[in-house]
């Protein structure tokens, strides 16, 4: 679970990480009487979960009520989009704070490293690009140190970090101690991510988090009630938030073949292999291990309210999933909600001779068995393609 | 020779008396592994089909000999299974159960390291050696007893695999899931350790999946520990952009953690890697016969 940028630095404040004093808002009237209680200078800031959010113009400072009132009225209901042209992602949110008064600006991020199997800090006095961009232009200058699971990070390494980084001398306590209770906030709340860009030294001296991006283990969320029932950055797409609904993992992608297998792996060999036959996947829907009837009717009634789908494959190797109980999802389906598009099925592993004389017996129109998998893939595309013509 | 489970696995299952484990665990019985245990607090004393439940995994192993523990918990209580198993001096443990806290299994896997433990998963379908034990939740079905060894992030789509090779007159020497979470006990490299040792194996299968550089680091093993031939699967080309991996973890890994990243990586180490399953099976086949 992402957290929203207010989200991440109200968990900072809670854990003693410095951070900017701000309120939220989620209209107009609301951000002007922070402002006023802020004061100015103070900056208005829109709440999506994508970067570039300055350059997309959803970060403005205010001088006065006037301007407050217009950055607010322009920024929220904004439509943003993320650098790679992820989104539009719609501002329901902002966030005031106090403008700082910036002397320089740095990078510092924890994450979980998968092959180190172990948390790794990173700092850098390159500020105001992100991680990729500091990587590419001078690798040198993101100073990295893997911190011992169980033995948290020591005031004495933070410093060293913070030397290897080049921060200034006189700036170095105070950054390690803010990087010390950052990894304190990221064990405690379960986090897998925490990217503080840009980390400010102020003109007063001091080191806060301007910004915040905070990723929780989903898996851990049972034992943080308090951040389980944070808002969430809004669904947007509607398949998506009907998918989430049924409890289906589906992600939502650009072409017209509805796909659904079972296991992710299995699922996302299986879009390959339609684009391998020529063919543009409509979607990605894992109906998971051991998906029983009533899951596969939901599945079909995502994949079909997608306007864009000109026929659907599902693909299935049964091992724990039992190829009857899809089957008799697809007929169950059938009865209650218009397929309307060819559907290819490709049933294989447990049970799959008696799911196919399900099918067979059922007659439904428009369905084709095929045998394999690479079988079913051309089989698709040659039928996404009539009805795209069609 | 097999490698992870076979003939002298003694299993004890956590979790058995529930419905998913005494479901697995009795199918893994009835396949031929010797399961002499199960263990759920405060039902010792029970019997679920005529295996003896235990409260503890320490009793398990002293009155049963457990050596190998399969973690079939719900994931709250995984973790703190793990622990009892490595503690209690268990020398495998095979975790079944998704969803364990990333953090928590942080924990798991150095204290596994420190005890010399063997951890597989979690959130991972177990290990098959054909005709020899099965642990976990592949159905043995679908694969022979032979020379290939097969390890693996994904289940279902190992379960393609080995239909294909089965299909293809070959069979297996072991199947090993490691799992598809960011921390696993076993990675690829330590179970291409295994097969490289292993007399029965003859050629390694590996399937991977976007995520992560374990592919990578596999690749970089295998040109200089593994002498036998290796054949790759990887899932994901089609995947969308910035939906697998933030953008901090690209970094570490040095590699983007996409399926071209991987494949790359591997056949610049001089592994073929199948376009599809049905590819890599051929793949499988040609090579072996080669060997042959």
């Amino acid at each position: 679970m992402d957290l929203l940028e207010y989200q991440g630095k109200q968990l900072f404040a809670q854990h003693d990480v410095p951070v900017p004093s701000g309120e939220v808002a989620a209209d107009v009237e609301s951000a002007v009487a922070a402002a006023e209680r802020i004061g100015y200078p103070c900056v208005v800031k829109a709440q999506v979960q994508i970067g570039g959010r300055g350059k997309a113009g959803g970060i403005k400072v205010a001088v006065s009520q006037e301007e407050a009132r217009e950055h607010a009225d322009a920024i929220l209901g904004m439509d943003i989009r993320g650098p790679r042209g992820e989104g539009p992602f719609k501002v329901h949110q902002v966030w005031i704070e106090r403008a700082s008064e910036i002397e320089a600006e740095w990078y510092a991020s924890l994450i979980l490293d998968r092959s180190a199997k172990k948390p790794l800090a990173m700092l850098s006095a390159m500020g105001g690009m992100n991680v990729e961009e500091i990587a590419e232009k001078d690798p040198g200058a993101l100073a990295r140190r893997h911190v011992e699971p169980g033995e948290g990070f020591g005031a004495e390494q933070a410093v060293a970090l913070a030397g290897d980084a080049g921060i200034p001398e006189q700036a170095r306590g105070k950054t390690a101690e803010l990087l010390s209770r950052l990894y304190g906030t990221f064990t405690e709340s379960d986090a897998t991510l925490i990217e503080v860009n840009p980390l400010v030294l102020t003109r007063g001296g001091e080191v806060i988090a301007l910004d915040s991006k905070v990723t929780i283990d989903n898996s851990a969320l049972f034992r943080h009630p308090e951040l389980a029932k944070l808002e969430k950055g809004a669904v947007e797409d509607p398949q998506e938030q009907m998918a989430k609904e049924k409890g289906l993992t589906y992600v939502k992608l650009d072409g017209n073949i509805g796909i659904l297998g079972n296991g992710a792996g299995l699922c996302m060999s299986t879009l390959d292999v339609v684009a391998q036959a020529g063919g543009d996947p409509a979607n990605f829907l894992d109906a998971g291990g051991g998906s029983k009837a009533d899951a596969i009717v939901d599945a079909l009634e995502v994949i079909t309210s997608d306007p864009k789908v000109d026929a659907i494959l599902f693909n299935i190797f049964g091992g724990i999933t039992r190829c009857d109980e899809i089957a008799k999802g697809i007929i169950e389906a059938s009865t209650r909600i218009e397929i309307g598009v060819p559907l290819v099925v490709r049933l294989d592993g447990t049970n799959s001779e008696e799911g196919l004389g399900l099918l067979a017996d059922a007659d439904l129109p428009n369905l084709h068995v095929e045998k394999t998998m690479l079988g079913s893939a051309s089989r698709v595309v040659e039928l996404a393609k009539a009805g795209a013509a069609a | 020779m097999s490698i992870i489970v076979g003939e002298g696995t003694k299993l004890v299952v956590s979790g058995l008396t529930g419905r998913e484990g005494s479901f697995h665990g009795l199918r893994n019985r009835d396949y031929g592994t010797d399961v002499v245990a199960g263990v759920t607090p405060k039902k010792g004393g029970q019997e679920v089909d005529g295996i003896p439940i235990y409260d503890t995994i320490a009793e398990a192993r002293a009155e049963r000999g457990a050596n190998t523990s399969m973690i079939f918990v719900p994931a709250r209580f995984a973790a703190a299974a793990m622990e009892e198993a490595i503690d209690a001096g268990i020398e495998t443990v095979i975790t079944i159960t998704e969803g364990i806290p990333v953090h928590d299994m942080l924990r798991v896997y150095w204290k596994a390291r420190e005890a010399g433990v063997r951890v597989i998963g979690p959130n991972c379908p177990g290990v098959l050696s054909p005709g020899k034990a099965n642990v976990g939740i592949i159905p043995a079905q679908f694969f022979e007893r032979g020379a290939i060894g097969v390890v693996s992030k994904s289940g279902t789509l190992t379960y393609q695999i080995g239909n294909e090779l089965k299909q293809a007159g070959l069979g297996n020497s072991s199947i090993v899931g490691i799992g598809g979470d960011p921390i696993v006990g076993s990675d690829f490299i330590d179970v291409l350790e295994l097969y490289e040792r292993d007399e029965e194996t003859e050629l390694i299968v590996i399937v991977g999946e976007i995520g992560g550089d374990a592919e990578e680091r596999a690749a970089d093993y295998i040109a200089e520990r593994v002498s036998k031939p290796v054949v790759a699967y990887i899932a994901g080309f089609t995947a969308p952009p910035g939906k697998q991996m933030g953008h901090a973890g690209a970094i570490i890994s040095g590699s983007s953690g996409t399926a071209e990243a991987k494949k790359e990586a591997l056949e610049a180490k001089g592994v073929s890697v199948g376009k599809s399953p049905t590819e890599t099976a051929q793949l499988a086949a040609e090579a072996i016969g080669a060997k042959a």
